[in-house]
Order: C-alpha cells, then sequence, then structure tokens
C-alpha cells in the first residue's frame, strides 16, 4: 500500500510556511521561459495561478469551458473575502482566522495548510486592492468589513453583492494583461477530458473543442486543474449549469487520490426548490443573516396554514413565531455556520413546520432590520439580492419574509493534494475548490474565494517551483508520443460508444434521477441502509446510462447534448464515490451527517478515536472497489473540541 | 398569480458560420414561473427525444452574473425586462397566445458560431489592449495605504458591475462597444491604483476597439437602456475626457 506523505514542514506553526519558502528549491528567470505549464480553469484559483505564473517567466496554457474566462462559477460568489487584518481592532489574528477554520471544518482538515491559508489572506486583500477591486469602504476612505458565519469578528471584505465577480475581474484583469503580452497562451470554449501521464508524471492533456468537436493534445512540463467543484452531481444546486467534476475525475482515474468525497456543503440560504423543470437553485447570500432573521411558526396549525396558502409570514403573531437558531445556539443566534443552519432548517421541516406549499422551507425575516434601520440602509445593503429574489418568487420581501431552504453549494473534498498542492501523481497540481485541502469537513462562509485566490496568487507559484527546479534540462514534449496517441484514442472511443448507443432516455432525464438519488440517499442526512442501496442504485443507473442514453447529432462536431453525457458519465461515478465515503465515515462532522451518530440533542456527534483522518481514495480500475487509503491528521497546536455555537 | 400559457416561440436556426440562417416555429405550452432559458430547456429536450438537434445557446450561472446568456428577445437584448439578464427573465413577462422571437446577437463584432451562440472573444482582445492595472502578484502596498473616498469607490464599483455579456453592442445601430470600454477605463481612472495608466489604458483599449470592427457612438444610448446591469453612459463621458486628455498629451 502507498505511504501517504503530506510534506508538511517542521517547525512551530506560524514558522511553517516562512521556513519552507526561505528552503524551496527555485527556478532561474532563464529556465522559467523554458518550462511549459498547463492551467486548466479560469476561475479565481486558475485565473490568478496562470497569470502569476506567467509573471514569473513560466510560459502557461490555459483552458477554459466558457467563451471567455471571465465567466468562471467563481464569478457568482456574493458575499465576501475573509482576511486577518483587524482592521475593525476587534481582536482578529492570522491565529484566530486559522482556528475559527479548523474549527469551522470541524477538525478535519491540516493544521499546516489552514495556517498558511490564513496567513496568506492579508497578502490577498492588499492585491486585489492593487488591481483596482472596488471594495466597499466607509466614509473616512478605508475599507468597511461585515461578519459572516462562524466568526464573532468582523473580518469579511466585499464588493456590494458581487464580491466574487469583482475579485474574478481582478484575477481575469491580470490574466489578460499576459494573454497581451503573449506569456500566456489562451484556449476558450475547450474542455479538458484527460490527463496524459509519460513515465509516471503528468505530461498533457486532452481536451475537446467545445465548437469544432476537435479532439487535441497539449502537452507541458507540469498540468495544474483548477476546475472546481462536483456538486451538479446532484443536478440541483447553486453551481452553474456546465460546472463539473469532469476533469478532476479523470485525474482520479489516472491515479491521483480522490480525498473525502463525501464532504458536500449544503447552503441554508437558497429559494426553495419549486417544480420538476427547474434547471438550477439560486443563492441568496449568506451575508443575509447579519440582519435577517430565521424563523418558522410554534404552531403545527398555522405551519399547515401556510402551506395550504390560507396563510401568509406576516399574518403569523411574534410570539407565535420559533426563531429556532436563536433558540438553540444564542451565541451566534443566526450567524452559525452553513452545516448547522441547513441541519436546523430540516429538522423544522421534516417536524412538519415548512411554511411553503412543498413544506421545505422557512422565513428569512427582514422586518427587525427594516424598522431598526429604515428601509433605504437595508436597501442599500442588500438591494441587488432582494430585486433577484422578486424577480423569480414574484413576492416583495421588503414586505412578506424571503422563504429559503438549503442548496447543495460547495465541495470541501476533491483531488488529495500534499502541502505543495501536488497531486499523488507527480507533476499534476490541484488548486481552489477541486482539491480538498484547507475546509476539512464544513467551509464557512467567504472562506472559498480566500482559498481560491491564495492558492494561485500566493501558494502554488512557489511550490511549483520546487517541482520544476530539477525539470529544466527536460526539453519540450512532442505530442506525438504514444502516451499522447493512446489517450486521444480512449477519448474518441468512449465518444463513439456514447454516441452509438442510440437508447431513449435523455442525458437531463437519467442526470435528474441521479440528482434524486443523490439528494434522498447522500444528502443532508445519511445512513448506513440509505448508502448502501444508494450504491447499488447508482450502479443500476449507470447501466441504464451507457445502454440507454440518447444523443443525437455527431460526435466530431459542436454537440451541447454529447457535452452533457460526457459530464454526467463522470457524475455517476463520482456520486457512487461519495456514497463509498458515506458509508465508511460512521461519524458526523460538518457538513457529514449520519444519523446514527448524533448527540441526544440532535448536534454533530464526531469520533475522532476513528476518524481523525482524510480518507484517500485510489482507483483500482473498472468495476473495481477503490481502495481507502488514510492520511492520519496529526493535531499538534489545537486541542479537538466538540463545535460548540451555544454558548 | 401565475398560470400555464401558450406562446409561439420563432427562433434563429444557423448551423454554422458561413450557413444560411432562418426561423424555426415550435408552439409551447409554459407556466409562467418557469424561467425564459428554462422554457429553451424543455423544448430541447422535447427536441431531443424527438431526434433532432436542440437550439444551442450560450448560457452557465442562471443568476444574471456570468454575462454568458445573449438572447435577442423580441428585438432586445436580454428581452422586455429592464435590469436583468436573459437568464434572469420569468415568462410572467409574456401574455398567453403571444408570439415570442429569439435571435443571436446581430453585431458586425459578435459573428454566430451556431444558431443563438455567438462569438464575443473582442471583448477579451480590448480587455487584453490595456484593461488592468500594471502590477504584478505580491509586492503591493498594504490595502488601506490610499484611503479612497466612498463616492468614489462606490462610482468605480456602479461602473466594475459590467457582465462583459455584450448587449451594449448589440443595442447600438452603430455596433458601438463604448459602454463596454467605458466601464473598465472609468472604474480604473476613478481608483487611485489605475489613475496611474489612465491615459494609456483609454488609448490603448478604444484603438483595439476601432481595430475589431466595433462602431462609433452617437449618443442615442440604446446601450444604457438595455444594459442588465443599468452601467450609465456618464461613464462614456468620462472615457471621452480620458481619451481627450491622452491625446492633448500626446
Amino acid at each position: 500500500m502507498a505511504e501517504i506523505n503530506s510534506k508538511i514542514p517542521q517547525g512551530p506553526l506560524a514558522e511553517k510556511w516562512t521556513n519552507y519558502k526561505a528552503h524551496q528549491k527555485l527556478v532561474n528567470p532563464a529556465n522559467k521561459r523554458r518550462l511549459d505549464i498547463i492551467v486548466v480553469g479560469t476561475g479565481l484559483a486558475g485565473a490568478s495561478a496562470a497569470a502569476s505564473l506567467a509573471e514569473m517567466g513560466f510560459n502557461v496554457l490555459n483552458f477554459c469551458i466558457q467563451d471567455s474566462p471571465r465567466r468562471a462559477h467563481s464569478i457568482a460568489a456574493q458575499g465576501g473575502i475573509n482576511a486577518a487584518k483587524n482592521y475593525q481592532n476587534d481582536g482578529d489574528s492570522v491565529y484566530r482566522l486559522f482556528y475559527d477554520t479548523i474549527k469551522g471544518g470541524d477538525y478535519r482538515a491540516r493544521e499546516a495548510n489552514v495556517y498558511r491559508l490564513a496567513e496568506v489572506s492579508n497578502n490577498i486583500i492588499d492585491q486585489c486592492v492593487a488591481q483596482g477591486v472596488p471594495f466597499a469602504r466607509e466614509y473616512g476612505g478605508l475599507l468597511d468589513n461585515r461578519s459572516f458565519g462562524g466568526a464573532q469578528v468582523s473580518r469579511t471584505f466585499y464588493a456590494r453583492g458581487q464580491t466574487g465577480q469583482q475579485l474574478l475581474l481582478g484575477a481575469y484583469s491580470a490574466l489578460s494583461r499576459q494573454i497581451g503580452k503573449g506569456k500566456v497562451k489562451m484556449y476558450t470554449r475547450h474542455e479538458m477530458l484527460d490527463v496524459v501521464l509519460v513515465d509516471g508524471r503528468a505530461r498533457g492533456i486532452i481536451t475537446r473543442n467545445l465548437i469544432t468537436g476537435k479532439i487535441e493534445r497539449y502537452a507541458a512540463h507540469a498540468v495544474v486543474v483548477a476546475t472546481g467543484g462536483y456538486v451538479n452531481t446532484f443536478f440541483l444546486s447553486t453551481n452553474a449549469m456546465a460546472s463539473n467534476g469532469s476533469a478532476a475525475w479523470q485525474c482520479y482515474k489516472k491515479g491521483a487520490y480522490f480525498a473525502n468525497p463525501c464532504m458536500v456543503q449544503i447552503h441554508p440560504t437558497c429559494i426553495p426548490v419549486k417544480g420538476d423543470f427547474q434547471s438550477k437553485l439560486t443563492l441568496m447570500s449568506e451575508s443575509l443573516r447579519n440582519d435577517g432573521r430565521i424563523w418558522v411558526p410554534k404552531k403545527l396549525e398555522d405551519a399547515k396554514a401556510l402551506q395550504a396558502g390560507k396563510k401568509k409570514g406576516k399574518d403569523i403573531p411574534e410570539e407565535d413565531r420559533d426563531y429556532y437558531l436563536e433558540r438553540r445556539y444564542p451565541a451566534f443566534g443566526n450567524l452559525v455556520p452553513r452545516d448547522v443552519a441547513s441541519r436546523a432548517a430540516k429538522e423544522r421541516c421534516d417536524a412538519g413546520y415548512g411554511v411553503n406549499n412543498t413544506g421545505l422551507a422557512v422565513f428569512l425575516d427582514f422586518s427587525d432590520a427594516i424598522n431598526r434601520l429604515g428601509k433605504e440602509v437595508v436597501k442599500q445593503k442588500y438591494g441587488n439580492l432582494f430585486d433577484m429574489y422578486e424577480e423569480i418568487t414574484d413576492e416583495n420581501p421588503y414586505e412578506t419574509p424571503m422563504m429559503i431552504y438549503p442548496a447543495l453549494h460547495y465541495s470541501m473534498g476533491g483531488l488529495w493534494v500534499d502541502y505543495e498542492l501536488m497531486t499523488s501523481i507527480p507533476g499534476l497540481f490541484a488548486i481552489g475548490e477541486a482539491n480538498f485541502s484547507d475546509h476539512g469537513a464544513n467551509r464557512l462562509g467567504a472562506s472559498a474565494l480566500m482559498q481560491g485566490l491564495a492558492d494561485g496568487y500566493f501558494v502554488l507559484p512557489y511550490t511549483i517551483q520546487n517541482y520544476l527546479s530539477d525539470q529544466i534540462q527536460v526539453p519540450r514534449f512532442s505530442t506525438d508520443l504514444p502516451e499522447f496517441e493512446a489517450a486521444e484514442k480512449a477519448i474518441k472511443d468512449r465518444i463513439n460508444k456514447l454516441m452509438n448507443i442510440k437508447g431513449k432516455e435523455t442525458v437531463d432525464s437519467i442526470h435528474k434521477r441521479l440528482g434524486h438519488i443523490m439528494w434522498e440517499h447522500i444528502g443532508m442526512a445519511r445512513d448506513e441502509k440509505g448508502l448502501q442501496e444508494a450504491i447499488q442504485m447508482l450502479k443500476d443507473l449507470k447501466k441504464e446510462f451507457w445502454s440507454n442514453v440518447f444523443i443525437p447529432g455527431s460526435g466530431d462536431d459542436q454537440n451541447t447534448e454529447l457535452e452533457k453525457a460526457l459530464r454526467v458519465a463522470d457524475f455517476l461515478e463520482i456520486g457512487e464515490l461519495m456514497a463509498r465515503d458515506a458509508l465508511n465515515r460512521a461519524e458526523s462532522c460538518g457538513g457529514h451527517f449520519r444519523v446514527e451518530h448524533q448527540t441526544e440533542e440532535g448536534e454533530a456527534l464526531r469520533h475522532d478515536d476513528k476518524f481523525m483522518y482524510v480518507a484517500c481514495w485510489e482507483y483500482q480500475g473498472e468495476d473495481k472497489d477503490p481502495v481507502m487509503l488514510k492520511e492520519d491528521l496529526n493535531y499538534q497546536f489545537v486541542t479537538p473540541q466538540t463545535r460548540n455555537y451555544k454558548k | 398569480m401565475d398560470k400555464d400559457i401558450k406562446v409561439t416561440l420563432k427562433v434563429w436556426r444557423q448551423k454554422g458560420p458561413k450557413a444560411k440562417g432562418q426561423f424555426e416555429t415550435y408552439p409551447m405550452e409554459i407556466h409562467q414561473s418557469v424561467s425564459f432559458l428554462e422554457m429553451l430547456d424543455i423544448l430541447n429536450e422535447r427536441l431531443v427525444k424527438e431526434g433532432k438537434e436542440p437550439i444551442v445557446f450560450d448560457h452557465d450561472c442562471r443568476e444574471g452574473i456570468c454575462g454568458m446568456c445573449s438572447l435577442y428577445v423580441n428585438g432586445h437584448p436580454h428581452g422586455p425586462a429592464t435590469g436583468a439578464t436573459t437568464c434572469q427573465l420569468y415568462m410572467r413577462r409574456f401574455q398567453d397566445g403571444e408570439t415570442i422571437t429569439i435571435e443571436p446577437w446581430r453585431s458586425a463584432g459578435f459573428p454566430v458560431i451556431r444558431d443563438l451562440m455567438v462569438d464575443r472573444s473582442a471583448y477579451d482582445k480590448i480587455m487584453q489592449a490595456g484593461g488592468f492595472v500594471s502590477v504584478n502578484t505580491g509586492g503591493v502596498p498594504d490595502a488601506n495605504a490610499i484611503p479612497i473616498p466612498k463616492k468614489d469607490a462606490d462610482l468605480a464599483m456602479d461602473a466594475a458591475a459590467c457582465i462583459g455579456c455584450g448587449a451594449c453592442a448589440a443595442a447600438c445601430k452603430n455596433g458601438s462597444a463604448m459602454l463596454f470600454v467605458s466601464a473598465k477605463v472609468s472604474q480604473l481612472a476613478l481608483l487611485p491604483q489605475g489613475r496611474v495608466e489612465a491615459a494609456r489604458r483609454a488609448k490603448a483599449m478604444v484603438a483595439k476597439m476601432d481595430e475589431l470592427g466595433f462602431g462609433n457612438c452617437t449618443n442615442t444610448r440604446a446601450c444604457e437602456m438595455e444594459c442588465p446591469k443599468n452601467i450609465s453612459v456618464s461613464n462614456i463621458a468620462r472615457l471621452n475626457r480620458e481619451f481627450l486628455k491622452a491625446k492633448l498629451k500626446d
């Protein structure tokens, strides 16, 4: 069995990253010109990495599936980005951000990685301001902050309700500058379908040109995967339509470990599902929980009246409202972490207190905030979100409380990486949401933007040099090598096979069925029997997909149905691995909740004695069970405790 | 109250950039709570089941921020709603029995790729010509080192809200990209960090825009009317000022 080596540097926690940088191997400027790096993805992690590597002098080939690098799904992040600046003088520090993140992740992340993340968080804000990112400011001209779930300080920087957009456009502008200089060669509307290994090292990728349908080969000295997460496995999620797990999944199938696949985040504040035709779910920023109060009725008869449409939220008098987060978690109230808030909403709805026609919604109420601050202030803070809500639901949130329900949002799990962000395949790196590294079992709000940019601007550009320093003698590769030949042929065979099934089911109809299985069995509450059933159901569905899917058109041409089919083929397998991982992890932690493992009060019950590890899954071949390797988490600097947001 | 309605879709179908396109007609029965793009999903699902090729259109985030969706609906970029993208359009905007015409962006700068999908890489090229602050990663001052008046930061944010969808050029009778270019020039010129190379930026971006075949601005303000993010034409005035200042220095 392979040995897991996370390559964490020696020394005290606060000195590890400094020591690493002081002793890592570097590549001199003349040699950087001779080295090529493929970066797949142009979100916060991909764009910032591609730009930074090109600025250093490397030649970068950058790929994205959209028509422009500016459209990656990071653009949709709303709320903000954390940093330990302590500009608000509320006692924040690098250590406190580190501690909140480790605790928020329910003690399933690596201490050294998280500390480094907190350390570079401040550089990110400096960098973004220098690029012209228009963060919110106070009248004195200095930067404004707000607070987010899981923290008792105000450390979140924001640009109205579109922080992700502004940060991504900052990274995109830096990337555009390098494309203009010719240091980055940009390939839009290209989808990575495989990674190519030569002598055990990642040396290139195979892509499909989404306009021509042509299969293309690209070679480089190293490959960086920054392709985001895999929660579209659930069909309905807050992710963009094209977000997918295929690039990461192909890396897994070539030997890269997949870590903690069961750890996905269900975001508490999304607009509830309304019908079968729905294509995606819309997130309402977590920042709304700063001023909005979450409640359901205290009386079942009121809930029934709401479900039947006989009453509206404003008809329920104050004394009959159950502000259940404030009741259960007095210290954090409506600002508990996402996993806690989501489960609490499910608990109330399961008990029959849901407030819409499906019974799967709770209220998020701004009437107190409007009384306290005035409508104008609320409008200034959240106006665009309120408008969006009204456009979708046809209800005015200034007058009647919003309805929200949890939805799939983010994957904490992903490709396993060591401290250098390298996967278990030499020369193959994974950054941003695509890797598993920093969020443990649950990600805190405003930490995804921080991690994506930390990896891309400040971590990978250093650590990749440690790998590339002994590659300077390696000449550029030809894509005529037999390894490229074989990878391309395998892709073409796979496409031909899909095109020739000519069955009766559409890709979306199978994807929706996959989503139902995932939500019912591998969603917010999981149990042994349900997971075992799910594994069998997913195997059956996969069989059906490969024998009964129908894709019109041709494989050698633009074909949007084929694009979806290739992704769904992988989602079916990702779902199965998620179920396996959830089955193995017989404890509740963060976003992973096993009903057999809860306290009397219904809180998550961890088993640190048995599961204080990262589950790293190794692919063994088609129709063979994967093998699970453990990376033990040795907490040396903090003592894992039961998360307590009550006091 | 939302209800089921019957509409007739006239959709532009075009096999490829050089192929001749034509309208195809599709009757639809749809609930008004369905979004416009979900309606196209439902139609595509039907076409696939009939063994036909689905309608190709760009879309991704479906929450109005990525800028990918790009349909001309009943003669308006992003359809009849103001301040919203096509993906944020819901069928309650339409009446029972209505005929809805759906076309791709029609603009010299955005050639059709297939059906309703167009090539907007010209906007990326304009950005590459100067839509940035020339700083490398690392070695920058503390974020609070330079105070910025809230008013300037807010104005910069107003301009920065542009999603680069191309509706402005598609709406313009001259096919001008001035609103897009001015939004970026304004954002960066308003902030001290971008002020340093404001003149150079304005010149470079305008030159690239001209080179790529976008037309001139004749102040019809159609761009502002159709912009899904309500980007103001006052940015164009700011761009003109920056451009003139740059020219005077030459």
